[in-house]
C-alpha cells in the first residue's frame, strides 16, 4: 500500500482498539489531564497533537501504564488494563530518546522482549533478523547503540518495539531529535510500517506538519483536554474553535456579528462587508464570533475571472509586502485595523501590490468559518 | 594548551606525595636492624619475618577476612540504599541521604566512642561481627556515593523501556539497572575494602584482645618495637591497594571496551 492512502486500515482486523472514558490526571506540574475521552479503533493511526504541557504525554504514559489515572478508565479491546501493571500490558512503546539499552547489541535490544517471553534461540535470532529487515537494517545486529546514527537508533527502537507483535504501538515523539530530512523519510517509513503492520498506532507530537502528514486522525490536545478529534482535512478545513484554528496552520481571526442564518449558512457583518460563513454551532443573531480563514485561500479578487457567487469579499490596505519565493505574503490591513496575511502562489503574471494600496480580497464561503 | 604550573613543579609535588612510600619500600628491602635510611644494604629478612611470624599473619588474616564481609554487607546496602534514594521525593532524598552519608562528616573518633559504648553493652568488643559491622557503616557512605553517581548517568526511561517491553521490575533490575550500575558498585566495592582494611581508630577501640586487625597491630608495633618489619607490612598493603585500584581500573575499562567494539559481522 502506498503511503498516505488512509482509508484501508479499519479493514484490517488485527490492531487493538482502545477506549479512553473521562481519563484525568491531577498533577501539581505541567502536564495535567483533566477528562479526556476518546475512541481510537483497531488499526487506526491516532495522533495526540498539542502544545507541551497540554497533557498528551501524561494520556500515553497512562495508557502504557507508567502514570496511574486519577479518575476515569482506560479499555484496551473492551478490557479495562488500569490496575494491570505496564509489563503485562503487551503494548509497543517507542520513546523520544530512544532508550535503547547501550550495554547491548542491536540484536540483544530486538531480542529483549522475546527473551522476556520465553522465545527460545534460534526463533529469537530468526525474528530479529525479520524486523531488522523491516527496518532497513540487515546486518547491524552486532554493533553498538552508540555505534549508530541518530536515525538508525530510532529504527533499532521502533524495531525492538515491534518485533513480539504488539497490537499497539505508543510513539512519544519518536523524531523530535531528528533533522528534518531524517525526519521526513522516517515519517514515510512509519506509514509505510503502519500500513503493513495493520496494528494500532498512538502517536504523540506537538509539531503539527508531522501529524497531517501521517495521522488518520488526529486529537488536538490544549490544558488537559481534547479539543477536536477529526481527521487531517477536517482539523485544517473547519477547525471547531480558535485553539484548533490558530494551532494547526496559520489562520487570520477577525471579529464579526451573526446577522442571520440562510440554511447552514451563517450571515455575519465584519469590517463593514457582509460575509457569508459555515459554522460548526448555530449561533443566534446579534451574537459576535470571530471569523476564520487560511491565509493561503484568500485572492485579491481582481486575479479571479468572473464574479463568483460563493465569495466573500473585503476592502483591504496593503501595509506590508514580501516575495519568498514559491509565494508572496502580504499584510493587510482591514477597515478597522485588523491585519490579515495572505499568502498568494507567485507568477510572473500577476502583478505584485505595493504598500498602501488599497485592494479588494475575495476568498470562497467553504474556507470561510465561524468560531 | 598552556599549563598553569610548569611541569618542574608538577614533577617536585609528585615526587613530594610519593617521597613516603618511596622511602618506606626502600626501607623494607635494608639489611639494617633499625629504621634508617638509605638502607646499608638490601635484603629479603624483613619480609622473611613477616610471613614467619603468627602475631603478624593473624592480624593479617582477620583484617582481609573483616574486609572481605564489610565488602559484601555494605555493596549489598549501599547500593540498594542508592536505589531507594534516587526513587524518594525530593526533600525526602535529601534527608535520607545526609543521613546514610552523616559517618562521612562526623569525625571518626566520635563513631568510634558511639559504638565502642553501644557495643560494650551487648559484649561484643573484642569480636570480629564487631569491626564488620561498625567497618560497614563507615563504608556504605563510599558504596552510596559511587553508585547515585553511576545512576545520574542513567536514563530512566530505560527501565519504562524494558517494562513495556515485557520485562517483570525483578528481570528489568538484573537485565537492565544491575548491568549499567555495575562500574559504581565494583568502584563502592572497592573503596569500602580499602575503607575497612585500612582502619584504626575504630578497631582500636573495637579490637580489644580478640579482634587484633593488621593496622592495630602495626600501631602497637610502632609504639613498643621500632623495626623494618613494618615497613614490609605497609610495602605489601600499599602493593595491595594499588593492584585492587588497578584492577577496578581495567574492570571498568573493559567494560566500556566491551560497548563500543566493532564486531567483524556487521558490515
Amino acid at each position: 500500500m502506498a503511503p498516505g492512502v488512509r482509508d484501508t486500515v479499519s479493514s484490517t482486523g488485527s490492531g487493538a482498539s482502545v477506549s479512553l472514558a473521562g481519563l484525568e490526571k491531577s498533577y501539581e506540574r505541567v502536564g495535567a489531564v483533566n477528562g479526556v475521552s476518546l475512541d481510537i479503533r483497531s488499526g487506526e493511526f491516532l495522533t495526540l497533537l498539542g502544545p507541551s504541557g497540554s497533557g498528551k504525554t501524561t494520556t500515553l504514559m497512562m495508557i502504557a501504564g507508567f502514570e496511574q489515572p486519577t479518575k476515569g478508565d482506560i479499555a484496551i479491546d473492551g478490557t479495562s488494563v488500569v490496575a494491570m501493571p505496564p509489563h503485562k500490558r503487551n503494548i509497543g512503546m517507542v520513546f523520544q530518546n530512544y532508550a535503547l539499552f547501550p550495554h547491548l547489541t542491536v540484536a540483544e535490544n530486538i531480542g529483549f522482549p522475546l527473551k522476556q517471553r520465553g522465545v527460545a534461540k534460534a526463533e529469537r535470532a530468526k525474528l530479529v533478523g525479520e524486523a531488522l529487515e523491516l527496518v532497513h537494517l540487515p546486518g547491524y545486529g552486532g554493533r553498538y547503540p552508540r555505534q549508530l546514527s541518530g536515525g538508525q537508533q530510532q529504527r533499532v527502537a521502533l524495531a525492538r518495539a515491534i518485533v513480539f507483535k504488539p497490537r499497539l504501538l505508543l510513539m512519544d515523539e519518536p523524531l523530535g531529535a531528528l533533522d528534518k530530512q531524517l525526519r521526513e523519510n522516517l515519517q514515510l517509513e512509519m506509514r509505510r510500517l503502519h500500513a503493513d503492520l495493520g496494528i494500532t498506532f498512538i502517536y504523540v507530537t506537538h509539531d503539527q506538519e508531522e501529524a497531517l502528514t501521517m495521522s488518520d486522525r488526529i486529537a488536538v490536545m490544549n490544558e488537559g483536554l481534547v479539543s477536536q478529534v477529526g481527521s487531517p482535512e477536517d482539523l485544517y478545513d473547519r477547525p471547531c474553535n480558535r485553539f484548533v484554528a490558530g494551532f494547526i496552520g496559520e489562520s487570520n481571526f477577525l471579529p464579526a456579528t451573526v446577522k442571520g442564518l440562510e440554511g447552514d449558512i451563517v450571515i455575519a457583518e465584519c469590517q463593514g462587508a457582509v460575509i457569508r460563513a459555515t459554522c460548526p454551532s448555530r449561533p443566534s443573531s446579534g451574537s459576535t464570533v470571530t471569523l476564520t480563514t487560511r491565509p493561503e485561500r484568500l485572492r485579491f479578487a481582481d486575479t479571479l475571472n468572473g464574479s463568483a457567487q460563493s465569495m466573500n469579499r473585503m476592502a483591504v490596505t496593503v501595509t506590508e509586502a514580501v516575495f519568498a519565493g514559491e509565494r508572496c505574503r502580504y499584510m493587510l490591513k482591514a477597515a478597522d485595523g485588523t491585519m490579515i496575511v495572505l499568502k498568494e502562489p507567485s507568477s510572473a503574471a500577476i502583478r505584485r501590490r505595493t504598500v498602501g494600496e488599497h485592494a479588494e480580497i475575495a476568498w470562497s464561503v467553504a474556507d470561510t468559518i465561524l468560531v | 594548551m598552556k599549563s598553569i604550573l610548569p611541569s618542574s613543579v608538577v614533577g617536585l609535588i609528585l615526587i613530594f606525595l610519593a617521597f613516603p612510600i618511596i622511602v618506606v619500600a626502600a626501607v623494607s628491602f635494608s639489611s639494617a636492624n633499625y629504621l634508617t635510611f638509605p638502607p646499608p644494604a638490601l635484603s629479603l629478612k624483613w619480609y622473611r619475618v613477616y610471613f614467619g611470624a603468627e602475631n603478624w599473619l593473624n592480624p593479617t588474616w582477620l583484617s582481609l577476612w573483616v574486609a572481605a564481609a564489610v565488602v559484601v554487607l555494605s555493596t549489598l546496602l549501599g547500593t540498594l540504599a542508592a536505589l531507594g534514594i534516587a526513587r524518594l521525593p525530593r526533600p525526602l532524598r535529601i534527608l535520607v541521604s545526609g543521613l546514610i552519608l552523616s559517618p562521612l562528616i562526623v569525625p571518626v573518633i566520635v563513631v568510634a566512642i558511639g559504638v565502642y559504648y553501644a557495643f560494650s553493652r551487648y559484649g561484643l568488643v573484642g569480636k570480629p561481627i564487631a569491626l564488620v559491622l561498625a567497618h560497614t557503616s563507615l563504608a556504605v557512605p563510599f558504596v552510596v556515593t559511587s553508585v547515585t553517581a553511576t545512576l545520574a548517568g542513567i536514563d530512566p526511561r530505560l527501565e519504562q523501556a524494558a517494562l513495556s517491553l515485557g520485562a517483570t521490575p525483578r528481570g528489568t533490575f538484573f537485565q537492565i539497572t544491575l548491568p549499567l550500575i555495575q562500574p559504581g558498585v565494583i568502584v563502592g566495592a572497592l573503596f569500602a575494602f580499602i575503607t575497612s582494611f585500612d582502619e584504626l581508630i575504630v578497631s582500636l577501640f573495637l579490637s580489644g584482645q580478640g579482634a587484633v586487625t593488621l593496622p592495630r597491630r602495626m600501631w602497637e608495633d610502632l609504639r613498643y618495637a621500632i623495626d623494618p618489619t613494618i615497613a614490609a607490612v605497609s610495602t605489601l598493603t600499599i602493593v595491595l591497594t594499588a593492584v585492587l585500584l588497578g584492577a577496578a581500573h581495567w574492570l571498568r575499562k573493559r567494560s566500556e571496551q566491551n560497548r563500543t567494539l566493532v564486531t567483524s559481522s556487521a558490515p
